[in-house]
């Protein structure tokens, strides 16, 4: 029987690999080789590119156990990760659960539309409008106090809230898009069948409607928590001085101090980090999906 | 457990009007069968009375309380869906406890509760599956199981066996019923399959374009239509169409058909008469079929053989006429035999036409 199911999977992956061949190819181009590039340098004292004379060696990844900064960075980027996943949940779920049960017909794709519209604007675009909302006399500030009867003063340009608003901001079309796909799928009689047995609204998204849409929100807590640990330009711009990440010396390291072999290091651990959260997330979240 | 009152229900959707003026007495533990072509209004009604859709103007009560401020979750109602609705992300078991568990029942009286509803379906050792790893009638029989377990007052099915074929279906329909006789539970049917809503009701309701057409028991309904669209929807009936005698009809050819079912009719009025198949005898000459005062001649057009009977098509004055014949080994009649058909009147019904 196993046999049998191993030889049919394996004349399944013969008959797959025409399929697969442009993907991977793509992949070993664009991802396998660059990365590779980036793993020598991380091991090296300095950039041949330079002309300079170089060689190899461990000390890039020691300047991260050396120096306590970068694990203060890292913590505060992980932190950060968790906060904007947390806000993308709270705010995407919703959007998503309105847009894919509530909403009908034309109302729901222009909502749709407005949800996934941050997706088509150009990131820095996106982020100066915030910093032009954000700022003291922006356009929050301005429009709250012609609303509201006493002076307030809102400056919320860079500090960490504006970091996480715009963050937030950038990424809670996945959560919303990958949630609605799985809320989509679940079939409205479910829900009225939860009724019928009984169970209040409340109960029947707790005990149904989330299990069933956890493959959607763990993929869009991925999707969201990984690129945001490492991002730099939302810190950068809407974090002014507040706004050092692990992200932005990593860029920095690339961009502006020309250290490539430290910024690949800490990039690989980074990685390494991030991979092991995900693996020992994963056995809870397959569990609760 | 309790009995349902429609009232006046109506239930528009824009323009359309899904339910109109609907009012139907569900007798207390019984089984009645809602039954009508697609589109007819007949989920809608269950919506309405399940409390997933509210109706426009009308009275629903169930259990002689009115609910049309209860919300769904408190009607106590179970509710079997046409494609099941089992919750895909729990066992077997754990969709029956659902309803129970809801109710913050103690975990040890949910368990006994979960396997006497299992070993009632006859599905005692299935509840550790997922409900993708059952065929279709063992699904249908989880979600029954789902929805008795919580002890209900009122049963609603919608068409429960519409995805089983036919083998399954015939068993299925003997089960529901046993189980249905065995708790005493109001249950409430949608088919668009007349001859399920026969076999298994006790009372059928037929809607029409959101409108309650007739009701009644099977053999009622049967036996005396009051309409020319009961008379063909449920069940095969040949009409005949002329002006009414009082007792019966004329032909537009003169001929006379006496009635002896249905309305009395004022002579004059336009007026039709259903006979079921069954019920014509047919033969070559009239001397071999004596007795009964209605008589046609025809010619046979066709003869469909299906084993224990036969179905033959009589042409007679442009109109084509069912009979069916059981098979008693006797003459067959050959197509394109000239034939004499004869029925009573107490098979003929006479139905006022609108
Ligand atoms: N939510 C809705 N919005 C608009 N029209 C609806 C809605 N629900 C039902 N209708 C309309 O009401 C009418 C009755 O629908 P209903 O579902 O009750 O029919 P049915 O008798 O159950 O038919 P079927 O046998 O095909 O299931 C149909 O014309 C349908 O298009
Ligand atoms: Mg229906």
């Amino acid at each position: 029987m196993a046999a049998q199911s191993a030889t049919a999977s394996c004349s399944g992956l013969r008959s797959a690999l025409p399929l697969l061949a442009p993907a991977y190819l793509w992949l070993t181009v664009a991802i396998f080789l660059p990365l590779s590039a980036m793993v020598f340098f991380s091991f090296m004292t300095d950039l041949p590119l330079t002309g300079k004379p170089w060689a190899f060696t461990l000390g890039n990844y020691a300047a991260f156990f050396s120096q306590s900064l970068y694990l203060t960075l890292l913590l505060a980027s992980l932190r950060l990760g968790l906060e904007v996943t947390l806000w993308c949940i709270v705010i995407g779920y919703p959007a998503a659960y309105v847009l894919a049960k509530v909403l009908k017909g034309r109302s729901r794709e222009a909502i749709f539309l407005l949800v996934i519209l941050p997706f088509w604007s150009n990131g820095l675009v996106r982020i100066f409008s915030w910093a032009m909302v954000l700022r003291e006399g922006g356009i929050l500030d301005t429009a709250l106090n012609a609303v509201l009867p006493f002076k307030i003063n809102i400056d919320l340009m860079y500090s960490y809230p504006a970091v996480i608003i715009g963050l937030v901001h950038s990424y809670v079309p996945y959560m919303v898009l990958t949630c609605y796909l799985t809320l989509q799928a679940i079939d409205d009689s479910l829900i009225e069948a939860g009724r019928s047995l009984g169970a209040s609204r409340l109960q029947v998204l707790k005990r149904v409607i989330i299990p069933l849409s956890m493959p959607g929100l763990v993929a869009g807590a991925a999707l969201i928590f990984v690129p945001v640990v490492g991002s730099f330009m939302e810190p950068r711009i809407l974090g002014g001085r507040t706004g050092t990440f692990y992200g932005t010396v990593i860029e920095d390291q690339f961009v502006a101090v020309f250290n490539w072999p430290l910024g690949a290091a800490l990039s690989f651990i980074l990685l390494a980090v991030v991979l092991v959260i995900l693996a020992l997330a994963s056995p809870v979240l397959r569990r609760a999906a | 457990m309790a009995g349902v009152q429609v009232s006046n229900v109506s239930r528009s959707f824009g323009a359309h009007k899904a339910l109109d003026d609907v009012s139907i007495d569900f007798a207390d533990g019984g089984f009645y069968a809602l039954l009508g072509p697609s589109g007819s209004g007949k989920t809608t009604l269950l919506r309405q009375i399940a409390g997933f859709d509210f109706p426009d103007t009308g009275r629903i009560s169930i259990g002689g309380e009115s609910v049309e401020r209860v919300p769904v979750e408190k009607r106590r109602i179970g509710m079997v869906f046409q494609n099941y609705a089992l919750f895909p992300n729990m066992s077997v078991a754990d969709n029956v406890a659902f309803g129970l568990s809801v109710r913050g029942e103690a975990k040890a009286m949910i368990a006994a509760e979960v396997q006497r509803a299992l070993d009632l379906v006859q599905l005692g050792k299935l509840g550790g599956r997922r409900p993708h790893q059952l065929s279709g009638g063992q699904r249908q029989r989880v979600a029954l199981a789902r929805a008795i377990v919580t002890k209900p007052r009122v049963l609603l099915l919608d068409e429960p066996l519409g995805a089983l074929d036919k083998a399954l279906r015939v068993d299925m329909q003997i089960e529901l019923k046993r189980i249905q006789r065995e708790i005493g539970i109001t249950t409430i049917f949608v088919t668009h399959d007349q001859e399920e809503a026969l076999t298994m009701s006790d009372r059928i309701g037929i809607l029409r374009d959101g409108r309650l057409v007739q009701e009644g028991p099977p053999e009622e309904i049967y036996d005396r239509p009051k309409s020319e669209f009961a008379a063909t929807f449920l069940g095969d009936a040949n009409i005949f169409r002329g002006d009414s005698t009082g007792n019966g009809i004329r032909l537009p050819d003169g001929t006379a058909i006496a009635a002896g079912a249905g309305d009395r009719l004022a002579a004059g009025a336009k007026a039709s008469c259903a006979v079921r198949p069954e019920r014509i005898r047919i033969g070559i000459d009239a001397g071999a079929l004596d007795g009964d005062a209605n008589m046609l001649k025809g010619q046979v057009s066709k003869r469909i053989f299906a084993g224990n009977n036969s179905t033959y098509f009589v042409e007679r004055a442009g109109q084509t006429l069912k009979v069916i014949v059981q098979n008693t080994g006797a003459d067959r009649l050959a197509e394109g035999q000239d034939v004499v058909l004869r029925w009573s009147p107490e098979s003929t019904v006479l139905i006022a036409t609108s």
